[in-house]
């Protein structure tokens, strides 16, 4: 099993006739995932590859389950709540750059559907094995029983490469996104791999800013009973300064790394120091 | 970004939230003309984005014409954490003796993913110092963005710090109006503090702050240039942020480039745990270019103190290839510790072997060689 998708996900594209959208098109189908569609407005009618670009939901004859967004920042709200509106779930929003303002609009319009949103500004979520709706690069991935959560993209990526050489595949990855704003927090997919049988062992990447990780320590102590892992970037950010992703900043006191460090010990959840101490750190819990 | 607080009143006052009546200069000669415009006493304020900026000195007062002849080139000449004072705003001081002192706020709440309204009974200070020492002193409350921010919330709000009757309404409908500012403008941040109430119930925003989420300047094409030339930032930062890069200017030796930001945060730790002083964060991104790449080198170098720089690249959408290329036509001249994975790795490899760079596989590795070159120059000095 996995969490979110699965191979029973049809997926759309939206934003399927932009140079990103165009690209990744033909990773996801590569990858063994189904997409049924595209969509992008004023280009129905047009095809990337073989697949069917429509200039609205309504107009797809087979119909999708999940969308995954590659729509400039300006159009992205739209988009999303264009999604959320058709019940897709769940909508993957890969762009970039999306004002905070839109972003809030689109996660609490789909809390209030109960529809799953990861991003924005996500690599995405990945099944190894059986769907990808993300960017990331497919070959350091492989099917087995870590679940992943994570704050950021290449930072998973090469910790995903670490764990499948070390043998741990993984069940389902997930990029929370760099936003402050993001449909999903760690508690969401705690709870879900928590339950989900074929995952064993869980592996939490956090980042400077914001308190989803302080949050996420709480949680794991009454809630959690499956090994964590966890790893934390930017203890040695300075303070007020955005590092890249705009939701790392320290600010106003709270945010920094080593005040998450500290929840998570204290919740008994081992820290690495590096990233290439997970794997190591993953096999001795789960041993 | 933030904006000056001159700038922020003018947007309040635009959407009918009263600030004190005032002028701003930006030399001396302007401040003659105070005393056409403005009645005694004034407040002289300097304009710089930095907290803090009354106990630095940057705000002072003055009686009389004479008084405020003395103290504006005083101001305008001086420096404040860093930062030259180019521009005041001077104006009618308020009258606290006969007033409250109120704080309104709103925000952009990361932990309810919502907007919050925040009022406090104490303006005039610091809010988070409020809310760890008198939390019954504040009132808070998550907005649902589609049902929007209304006069009855805010109403329940004033009432909630202790107004009542008249004042209640007053507070409550600049509580509004500040909202839709906030709304209008992509606000991560609009906030009135203090928020003046007299004894007879007028209200009067005498601190303004405005911080527009950068993201959303596309909708404000007025302030687009200014975001990426704020004077939060540095010489270095500024160049970066036009050359779509992510870059923030750190104090030590040893320049770092990745892509992503989180690889690049884990790169600085790294560095730090071998005792290496990273001069900086660097984030080419996603899918960058030989270009994209020779651009960063070419800031990472502008920095006369970099003795080493460390490049961590995992090729995810980013190829490998170009990121060699863009190393190999800037050829930096100082010390180059490469580590490169992912998608292209092994053309990559080969376009810097090819061109006497060594090539690591291992970050540890790579942050270490990059610490030992750094050391090895300041030795050999």
């Amino acid at each position: 099993m996995s969490i979110i998708i699965d191979d029973s996900t049809k997926v759309v594209v939206q934003g399927i006739t932009g140079g990103q959208g165009r690209f990744h098109t033909e990773r996801l189908i590569e990858y063994g995932t189904n997409v049924v569609a595209g969509v992008t407005p004023g280009k129905g009618g047009e095809k990337v590859g073989e697949i069917n670009v429509y200039d609205s939901f309504d107009e797809i004859p087979e119909k999708p389950t999940a969308s995954i967004i590659f729509v400039p920042a300006p159009f992205a709200r739209d988009a999303a709540l264009e999604a959320i509106e058709f019940g897709l779930d769940p909508v993957v929003v890969i762009t970039e750059h999306i004002p905070i303002h839109d972003s809030l609009e689109i996660v609490h319009r789909a809390s209030k559907k109960n529809i799953v949103v990861i991003g924005p500004n996500t690599p995405g979520i990945i099944s190894p094995g059986k769907c990808k709706m993300g960017v990331m690069p497919s070959h350091v991935f492989c099917p087995g029983t870590i679940g992943l959560i994570s704050r950021s993209g290449t930072l998973t990526y090469e910790i995903v490469d670490d764990l499948s050489k070390a043998g741990m595949g993984q069940s389902t990855a997930i990029g929370l996104g760099g936003d402050p704003i993001v449909g999903l927090n760690f508690i969401d997919l705690l709870v879900r791999f928590e339950r989900d049988p074929d995952t064993r062992g869980i592996v939490l990447i956090g980042e400077i800013g914001g308190s989803a990780e302080e949050e996420a320590a709480e949680f794991i102590k009454g809630h959690i009973t499956k090994p964590v892992i966890a790893y934390i970037a930017g203890r040695a950010a300075p303070k007020g300064k955005t590092m890249g992703h705009a939701g790392a900043i320290i600010s106003r006191g709270t945010g920094s790394a080593r005040a998450k460090i500290e929840a998570l010990s204290k919740a008994n959840v081992r820290v690495a120091a590096t990233p290439g101490e997970i794997p190591a750190l993953l096999a001795e819990e789960l041993a | 970004m933030k904006l000056h607080e001159y700038r922020a009143k003018e947007i309040f006052s635009q959407f009918g939230i009263p600030v004190p009546k005032s002028i701003v200069i930006d030399n001396e000669n302007e401040g003659e003309a105070i005393h056409k415009e403005l009645e005694f006493p004034v407040a002289l304020k300097a304009q710089v984005l930095v907290g803090g900026r009354g106990k630095a000195g940057g705000i002072r007062f003055a009686e009389s014409m004479n008084e405020a002849r003395r103290i504006i080139p005083e101001l305008l000449g001086m420096e404040l954490k860093g930062h030259a004072v180019r521009q005041l705003l001077i104006e009618e001081k308020a009258d606290l003796i006969h007033a409250r002192e109120l704080y309104v706020g709103f925000t952009v709440n990361r932990k309810s993913r919502s907007f919050t309204c925040i009022l406090s009974s104490r303006g005039g200070v610091d809010i988070e110092e409020v809310a760890r020492e008198n939390p019954g002193a504040i009132a808070r409350f998550d907005i649902d963005p589609e049902v929007g921010f209304q006069q009855y919330h805010a109403r329940k709000l004033s009432k909630q710090i202790g107004l009542a009757g008249k004042k209640m309404l007053k507070v409550a409908a600049i509580t509004v109006k500040l909202y839709d500012v906030f709304r209008a403008y992509d606000g991560e941040l609009a906030e009135i503090n203090p928020l003046i109430l007299t004894d007879d119930g007028n209200v009067i925003a005498v601190d303004a702050v405005l911080n527009i989420d950068n993201n959303a300047l596309f909708r404000h094409p007025e302030f687009s240039s200014e975001g990426k030339t704020s004077e939060e930032f540095t010489d270095l930062e500024k160049e970066a942020r036009e050359a779509g890069l992510a870059y923030v200017d750190l104090p030590g030796d040893i320049g770092i480039i990745g892509c992503g930001a989180g690889l690049v945060m884990a790169s600085l730790d790294i560095l730090k745990q071998f005792n290496g002083e990273p001069a900086n964060f660097l984030d080419v991104g996603g899918g960058a270019n030989a270009r994209n790449m020779a651009k960063a080198l070419s800031i990472v170098l502008k920095k006369p103190d970099v003795r080493s720089i460390f490049i961590n690249i995992f090729g995810g959408i980013t190829k490998c290839d170009e990121i060699a290329r863009g190393i190999v036509d800037t050829a930096p001249g100082i010390p180059i510790s490469v580590r490169m994975m992912g998608t292209n790795e092994e053309e990559g490899k080969k376009i810097l072997t090819d061109n006497g760079y060594h090539v690591y596989e291992n970050m540890e590795d790579s942050a270490k060689n990059a610490v030992e070159q750094a050391k090895a120059y300041r030795e050999g000095l």
